[in-house]
């Protein structure tokens, strides 16, 4: 009980006396000082998050965050895998990000394994990443959206979210959580008519993004709940250490997929959008573009898909494909131990960072020689981008707050992991 | 990424500023690592801002068990107009598990010096605010650490609390705990 009275007194510990002595009226009165608990069940929280917030009046005077209530101890379940049964643990942690956890997982093993990922199984991993990207987008935009009180966003963004879940149930078996990528590549082919329906999306996407415009950038309600409100600068976000939309909002084009390319990124062309003023408009505007790049990536990895196989054909990595079970030991007993031990990871350590739909995730792996990983760990950028709500909302109004906390996007999944 | 020749000059450079800092280099799957004495880290980090590194990504916690010094602090670094990254490491063991914040210098650490902390039982001196951030305030233990174990962990009911009954789960649970 003594630990948990501390706590208290440290959570009570951010009353700021020293502003109390400022806090003086224009007309004469007096104003109180009102601590407000926003969460952890809060709509517009996006997921179980507990903001302390201190008000004068409508103004925020500060805020803290107060996290893992769905903290489930991945990392340390992951630690009692082996390798490969380790991915669908990872994929869980940022629930809108499924295949960048896995990739991030998967690249740092084989980083540490220095196994070669087939040209065709990067292409395919990319389609299914930047669909990613778009779902995770979209989901973002209908939810800020609903925040700030635009009902049919929602719907649309959640219409378009359907037909990218439905061509990942098409190619990898579920809507999410797929465990489509493996380490050495992914676990199937593209199925046939999956190329077609593909097409089709990125056909209808780009008109989409732009009805999504139309409904918001001339919507007077969007403009002034959102231009010029609780703009941070870029040395601030670095500061911080906040990466992806969030840091391009602020005019700095740092993106992974450009400044250090990993997966093939650097065979396709597009561009990284950048906001000037880092305000929630920009970290809106910035989002919507980057659906439009997405959509573009996706379409030059369909049309440029090589030919080959779609996993590594190191056979003490990967499983052997069925038919060969049926007629070789060699791929029976290979087989056998890979589903039974798994394969060992030689020892090593290795951090592995992508351009995730909210900024660097990075993932970093230990291997000490076993079949299972003594350390995973995710460096979600969610997790960090939280650290920047107080200083972007210091000093606004608590409905900016809520606009503010939409634009950041923080997946809590994520955060608590 | 520095190649094995630039790590062991930037290593180098740091050794001839002061002796006692750097204790190792490793060079693996294309990444320099330094490993550095506990208490010279704000300064190592200092200098290699200098440097370029100017990015401090992510600070996380390993547990080496069994080896000794048991715990593990990793600072990844990153220097965004080269593109290049480096790690920097530091151990302790588990009877002295303290390293200088260094929260004041790079704000982005805050949160994930806490969840160290929370998670091995690392303690970061001169944190501003060092407590639990994942796991509750009133919990017992560091769950990342290798020796804890999984399972058999109570879980509370106040029903049972108001008896002064004990419930639990888990592999090593007495199978007759809260049997009446």
């Amino acid at each position: 009980m003594a630990t948990t009275n501390e706590y208290r007194q440290m959570e009570e510990s951010i009353t700021m006396e020293s502003r109390l002595e400022r806090i003086e009226s224009p007309d004469g009165g007096e104003h109180e000082l009102l601590t407000v608990n926003m969460g952890p069940h809060h709509p517009a929280t996006h997921g179980v998050l507990r903001l302390l917030v201190t008000l004068q009046g409508e103004v925020v005077l500060d805020l803290k965050p107060i996290i893992g209530y769905v903290h489930t101890g991945i990392e340390k379940t992951a630690e009692q895998k082996s390798y490969w049964k380790a991915i669908p643990v990872v994929e869980r942690m940022d629930y809108l990000a499924y295949f960048f956890n896995a990739y991030a997982y998967c690249g740092s093993v084989e980083s540490l394994l220095e196994c070669e990922v087939p040209k065709r199984a990067q292409y395919l991993r990319v389609i299914h990443m930047e669909l990613n990207r778009i779902m995770s987008h979209l989901v973002w935009l209908g939810t800020s959206a609903l925040d700030l009180g635009a009902m049919s966003m929602f719907w649309f963004c959640f219409r378009e979210r359907e037909r990218i879940l439905d061509l990942f149930e098409q190619s990898t078996g579920q809507r999410m959580h797929t465990r489509y990528f493996q380490v050495g590549g992914v676990i199937e082919d593209i199925p046939l008519g999956y190329e077609e329906k593909l097409r089709e999306f990125i056909a209808i996407m780009p008109k989409r993004v732009g009805q999504y415009r139309d409904m918001l950038y001339k919507n007077e309600i969007a403009l002034q709940r959102l231009k010029g409100i609780c703009p941070l600068s870029e040395e601030d976000l670095l500061a911080l250490g906040v990466t992806g939309p969030l840091l391009r909002a602020a005019g700095n084009p740092w993106d992974l997929r450009k400044a250090d390319p990993y997966c093939s990124y650097d065979d396709f062309d597009f561009k990284i959008p950048v906001g000037t003023e880092g305000d929630n408009w920009d970290r809106m505007a910035v989002r919507m573009a980057e659906m439009e790049q997405s959509t573009r990536i996706i379409e030059q990895a369909l049309d440029g898909l090589p030919e080959g196989p779609h996993i590594t054909d190191d056979r003490k990595i990967a499983l052997p494909p069925r038919h060969e079970l049926g007629t070789s030991m060699e791929a029976l007993i290979h087989h056998f131990k890979l589903v039974t031990e798994g394969f060992r990871v030689p020892p090593g350590e290795h951090y592995f960072p992508v351009e995730s739909p909210r900024g660097e995730l990075g993932c970093f792996v230990r291997a000490d020689g076993s079949s299972k990983p003594a350390r995973v760990h995710m460096r979600d950028p969610s997790f960090v981008n939280l650290q920047a709500t107080a200083p972007m909302t210091r000093g606004s109004y608590i409905a900016d707050l809520i606009a503010t906390l939409a634009m950041l996007d923080p997946v809590l999944g994520g955060i608590d992991r | 990424m520095p190649d094995a020749t630039g790590l062991e000059l930037l290593a180098g450079e740091l050794r001839d500023a002061d002796g006692d800092a750097v204790l190792d280099t490793v060079h693996a799957h294309g990444k320099g690592q330094i490993v550095v004495a506990p208490g010279k880290i704000g300064w190592v980090l200092e200098q290699l801002r200098g440097k370029g590194y100017r990015s401090l990504m992510s600070v996380h916690g390993v547990d080496y068990y069994p080896e000794e010094p048991r715990l593990g602090v990793h600072y990844e670094l990153l220097d965004m107009k080269e593109v290049d990254r480096i790690t920097v490491k530091l151990r302790v063991p588990t009877d002295a598990a303290t390293v200088p914040s260094v929260t004041p210098d790079w704000p982005t650490a805050n949160h994930q010096e806490r969840e160290v902390y929370d998670m091995f039982g690392v303690v970061f001196e001169g944190h501003p605010d060092l407590r639990r951030i994942l796991m509750p305030e009133d919990y017992e233990g560091f769950p990342q650490r290798r020796d804890f174990p999984i399972g058999g962990e109570p879980v509370l009911f106040t029903a049972d609390a108001a008896t002064g009954d004990d419930y639990t789960i888990g592999v090593d649970a007495d199978p007759n705990a809260g049997v009446k």
